[in-house]
C-alpha cells in the first residue's frame, strides 16, 4: 500500500494535544501530517487526493496499549493479522501487543519477530510489550535493555503479578535505567485464587468463587511503594475499584511517578451484566459493582485514571463455551474501544475531546510514541469518526478470530468511517 | 390393581399439572404455586412408592440419563428409581466413561447426547452454571442435580415436602441452615424455595464459611450455632467437605464439631419438637452427633432419602407433562 498525498476537508478536527475542536482540513503528505487548517480551508494543491468527511469528526489514531493477540503460539485466537485488520476497523492504529506469548517476548529476537510481522502486514503499528521476567514467571529477569533497543514499548508481565517484591523492585529500578515504563496488575494471587468474580451479593448468591476487591488494592499499595523507592514510572495494569483509586490518589499526590489504565470493559459493564453464566464477560480483573464502576467514570474524567484500553483478550469458542468458572476470562475489544468510550460522551459524563485524549495522546506519550495527535510532522495516523451511528454489537460479526466479546447485543452510537495509518487508508 | 392403588394413581393424575419451563435449574425459577404444585404432586407420589407395585408409566417411551460429572451414588440412584418408576429408560453416563475427561467441553458432550434424542438430561457438575449452560444446546428437559456451589434444586424440594409432611406446613417455619453455607448449593436452594414457601430462613456458620453480604439473602445470619437454632422448628446441618477442614476454612475437625457440630445439648436451644435435617452423606462426629442424627423422634433424614424418590418423581412426571405427546 503506497501513502498517496491526501486532504480530509468538511470535517471537526477534535486534537486533545493541541486543545482544538473545531472545523478545518488536514493534509498529508509522505505518511505524515503537512498541514493542519483550522477553520477555513482556503485553497488545496491539484495533487491531492480529497476526501471529504461530511462534517464527521477528525481524530487522532487510537493507541492502545493493552492488546493481545495469539502470536506467536496461539494462532487459532487471534494472529497479529485478524488483530490489525480488528484494530483498523476500530480506529485504532498503534497497539501494544503483551508477551505473554508462547513463546513469551521476552527476549530481543521475539521483539524483532512481532515487529517484522507487523511491517509485513502494513496495517496498523503493532509494538510489542516486553516481558518483566523470562517466560513472565516473575522470577528471573527479561533481557529489558535488549528489548527496549529492539523496539519494545513499555516492560510488563501482562496478566501475571510480580509476587517476589525484591523481583519487581529491580525491575523497576533497571527498567527506569532505560527510561521505559512497567506495566504491573496489581492483584494478590493468593485472594484471587480460583476466582472469577468480584465478591459480595451476586457472586455470594450464584455460588461463584469471588474474590474480594482488596486483592487489588494490597498489590497496588505495594507497587507504589515499590515505584516511590525506585523512583521508576509504574504503570497501574487496569485499576477497577474505588478502594483502589483512594490508593492511588494518595500516591499520585505524593509525588510518585504512576499511572493508570483501565479498560473500556470496567468502564461500561458491571458485576450484573455477567447476568445467567455469560462467559463473555467473564474478565480479568472481574468485573465489579456499579458504585465502582461509577468511581471509575469520575476518576477518569478527573484525570486520576490516565488512559483507557481496550483489553482486548480474544478467546475462541472452546474457552469460552464452558462453566463460568472453567472458562477462559477476557474479552474482545478493539472494534469497541471507541464507540463503548464514546458512551461517556454521549451520557455527558466526560467532555469529547477529553475522553479522546484517553485512547491516543496520553497513552502515545506515556510510552514515547509520536502518534496520538493531529499535528504538522505527525505520523498521519487518523480516524474519521461518525460520533452517532447508532450500532447493535453482534459478536459474530467482528474481525477478530475469536468472537468473545462483552459487548455482543449491546447498542452502542460511533463508528470509525475511515482509518488512516501513516497516509494509507486501511479502513473504509 | 386394587382400589386403592388407582385412588393413588387417580390422585397423582388429579394433582399432575406441565411444568412451565422446559428445564428445573434452579429452585429460584419457581413461583409460589408452583412450587406448592410440586409438593402436593411429591405428596402424592410418597402413597405410590410406599405400595407393593410402585409403578406409574407416565414417562413411559421417555429417556432419561443421568449425566453426572461428580459422583454422587445416593441422589444417582435417587433419580434413577424415580425415572423407572415413571417408566422411562434410564441412562448413567459418569466422567469416567464419557469422553469428557479426554478434553470434550461440556457443550460437545450435549451436542451429542443431545443427537440421541433424551428427553430428559439429569446433570450434575463440581461448576456453578453447568446445568444452565448444557441447557442452552439441549432439545430435551434438563434437571439441575446440583452445579457447583450453585444450586440444587430437587434437593430443596425434597427438603420442603420432608418438613410439610412433618409440619404440616412450610410456611411460618423457622429454619436455621447451618455450617459450610459458603460452598453450599443446598443451601442456596434450601433459602429460595423455603422463603418462597413463607418460612424463615436463618444461616449459622463460622463467618469463613459464610457467604460475603449473605446478610443481603433475607435471612438471619449468626456466626454462633447456639443463637442461631434457638426457637428453631428444623434444624438443617450442611456437610462439611473434608478437604475444608484441616487449616482451610476452620482449623480442625474437633474444633469444628466443638463450635457447630450438632449435639443434644445444643438441640436443645432449638424449639421443643424440633426436627433435625441433613443431605447426606453425614460426617459423623463432624458437624452431626450420631446420637441426634440417629433419634427417630428428632432426625428427619431417613424420611428426607424417601421424599427424595417421590420429589423427584413430581420434577420428572411434570417436567414430561409439558411435553405432552411431542417428539
Amino acid at each position: 500500500m503506497t501513502s498517496q498525498p491526501t486532504a480530509f476537508i468538511n470535517v471537526r478536527i477534535v486534537d486533545p494535544a493541541s486543545g482544538y475542536d473545531g472545523p478545518g482540513g488536514v493534509v498529508v503528505r509522505g505518511g505524515v501530517i503537512a498541514e493542519v487548517r483550522k477553520g477555513a480551508l482556503g485553497d488545496l494543491s491539484d495533487d491531492l487526493k480529497v476526501i471529504d468527511g461530511g462534517g464527521h469528526v477528525l481524530i487522532p489514531g487510537l493507541v492502545d496499549l493493552r492488546v493481545k493477540t495469539g502470536e506467536p503460539g496461539s494462532e487459532t485466537k487471534e494472529t497479529l493479522k485478524s488483530a490489525s485488520r480488528a484494530a483498523a476497523a476500530g480506529g485504532v492504529t498503534s497497539i501494544v501487543v503483551q508477551p505473554d506469548t508462547d513463546p513469551a517476548v521476552d527476549e530481543p529476537a521475539v521483539v524483532d519477530f512481532i515487529l517484522r510481522r507487523a511491517r509485513d502486514i502494513e496495517l496498523v503499528h503493532v509494538y510489542p510489550a516486553g516481558a518483566a521476567t523470562k517466560g513472565c514467571r516473575g522470577e528471573q529477569m527479561a533481557e529489558i535493555g535488549l528489548m527496549h533497543d529492539a523496539g519494545a514499548v513499555y516492560i510488563t508481565d501482562a496478566d501475571s503479578p510480580i509476587v517476589d517484591s525484591k523481583t519487581f523492585r529491580r525491575v523497576l529500578t533497571y527498567a527506569s535505567g532505560f527510561d521505559m515504563v512497567v506495566a504491573h496488575r496489581p492483584v494478590d494471587p493468593w485472594l484471587a485464587k480460583g476466582s472469577s468474580a468480584t465478591a459480595g451479593e451476586f457472586a455470594g448468591r450464584f455460588g461463584i468463587p469471588s474474590v474480594p476487591v482488596v486483592a487489588e488494592r494490597i498489590m497496588l499499595e505495594r507497587d507504589l511503594a515499590l515505584a516511590e523507592l525506585s523512583k521508576a514510572r509504574l504503570l497501574v495494569d487496569q485499576i477497577t475499584c474505588a478502594d483502589a483509586l483512594e490508593s492511588l490518589e494518595r500516591g499520585k499526590a505524593k509525588g510518585i511517578r504512576a499511572f493508570a489504565s483501565c479498560s473500556i470493559n470496567h468502564l461500561t459493564f458491571n458485576e450484573l451484566d455477567i447476568g445467567a453464566w455469560r462467559t463473555f464477560a467473564k474478565l480479568d480483573p472481574p468485573l465489579r459493582k456499579e458504585a465502582d464502576r461509577q468511581a471509575l467514570i469520575d476518576a477518569l474524567a478527573s484525570g486520576l485514571v490516565d488512559i483507557v484500553v481496550s483489553a482486548h483478550a480474544p478467546a475462541p469458542a472452546e474457552d469460552k463455551r464452558l462453566p463460568f468458572n472453567l472458562a477462559a476470562p477476557g474479552s474482545v475489544g478493539l472494534e469497541t474501544l471507541l464507540p463503548g468510550l464514546l458512551t461517556l460522551h454521549h451520557e455527558g459524563r466526560i467532555p469529547l475531546i477529553d475522553l479522546i485524549a484517553t485512547v491516543t495522546v496520553k497513552p502515545a506519550e506515556l510510552i514515547g510514541l509520536k502518534a496520538g495527535r493531529i499535528a504538522k510532522g505527525a505520523p498521519a495516523d487518523l480516524v474519521l469518526v461518525d460520533l452517532n451511528a447508532p450500532r447493535l454489537i453482534d459478536a459474530d460479526k467482528l474481525l477478530s478470530k475469536s468472537k468473545n466479546s462483552a459487548f455482543d447485543g449491546r447498542r452502542l452510537q460511533g463508528r470509525a468511517l475511515k482509518t488512516m495509518v501513516d497516509g494509507r487508508v486501511v479502513f473504509g | 390393581m386394587t382400589a386403592a392403588s388407582s385412588e393413588i394413581e387417580d390422585r397423582i393424575r388429579e394433582r399432575l399439572f406441565s411444568f412451565p419451563k422446559q428445564h428445573f435449574l434452579a429452585s429460584g425459577d419457581l413461583n409460589r404455586p408452583e412450587a406448592e404444585a410440586l409438593l402436593e404432586l411429591g405428596d402424592a407420589f410418597v402413597a405410590l412408592n410406599r405400595q407393593k407395585d410402585k409403578t406409574l408409566p407416565l414417562l413411559a417411551g421417555r429417556t432419561l440419563v443421568n449425566l453426572f460429572f461428580e459422583n454422587s451414588t445416593r441422589t444417582q440412584a435417587s433419580f434413577e428409581l424415580a425415572a423407572k418408576r415413571l417408566g422411562a429408560d434410564v441412562v448413567n453416563m459418569s466422567p469416567q466413561t464419557s469422553s469428557i475427561a479426554k478434553g470434550e467441553t461440556l457443550i460437545d458432550t450435549a451436542a451429542a447426547l443431545n443427537a440421541m434424542q433424551p428427553d430428559l438430561l439429569v446433570v450434575r457438575h463440581a461448576s456453578s452454571g453447568a446445568a444452565a449452560l448444557l441447557a442452552q444446546k439441549v432439545d430435551g428437559s434438563v434437571v439441575n442435580a446440583g452445579d457447583g456451589q450453585h444450586e440444587h434444586p430437587t434437593q430443596a424440594v425434597l427438603d420442603a415436602l420432608s418438613m410439610k409432611r412433618a409440619f404440616g406446613r412450610v410456611e411460618g417455619l423457622t429454619v436455621a441452615i447451618c455450617g459450610d453455607v459458603l460452598h453450599s448449593r443446598v443451601a442456596r436452594s434450601n433459602v429460595a424455595l423455603l422463603q418462597l414457601l413463607g418460612a424463615r430462613v436463618r444461616l449459622v456458620a463460622p463467618n469463613t464459611l459464610m457467604p460475603s453480604e449473605a446478610h443481603l439473602w433475607g435471612c438471619e445470619v449468626f456466626d454462633d450455632l447456639k443463637a442461631g437454632i434457638e426457637g428453631c422448628d428444623v434444624v438443617m446441618m450442611l456437610r462439611l467437605q473434608l478437604e475444608r477442614m484441616q487449616g482451610g476454612f476452620v482449623p480442625s475437625q474437633r474444633e469444628y464439631f466443638r463450635f457447630y457440630g450438632l449435639d443434644r445439648e445444643k438441640l436443645a436451644y432449638a424449639k421443643p419438637g424440633a426436627r433435625v435435617m441433613h443431605p447426606g452423606p453425614m460426617n459423623r462426629g463432624v458437624e452431626i452427633d450420631s446420637d441426634v442424627a440417629d433419634d427417630p423422634q428428632i432426625s428427619l433424614i431417613q424420611t428426607q432419602v424417601e421424599m427424595g424418590v417421590a420429589a423427584r418423581m413430581a420434577v420428572l412426571a411434570a417436567l414430561t407433562a409439558r411435553l405432552g405427546n411431542a417428539r
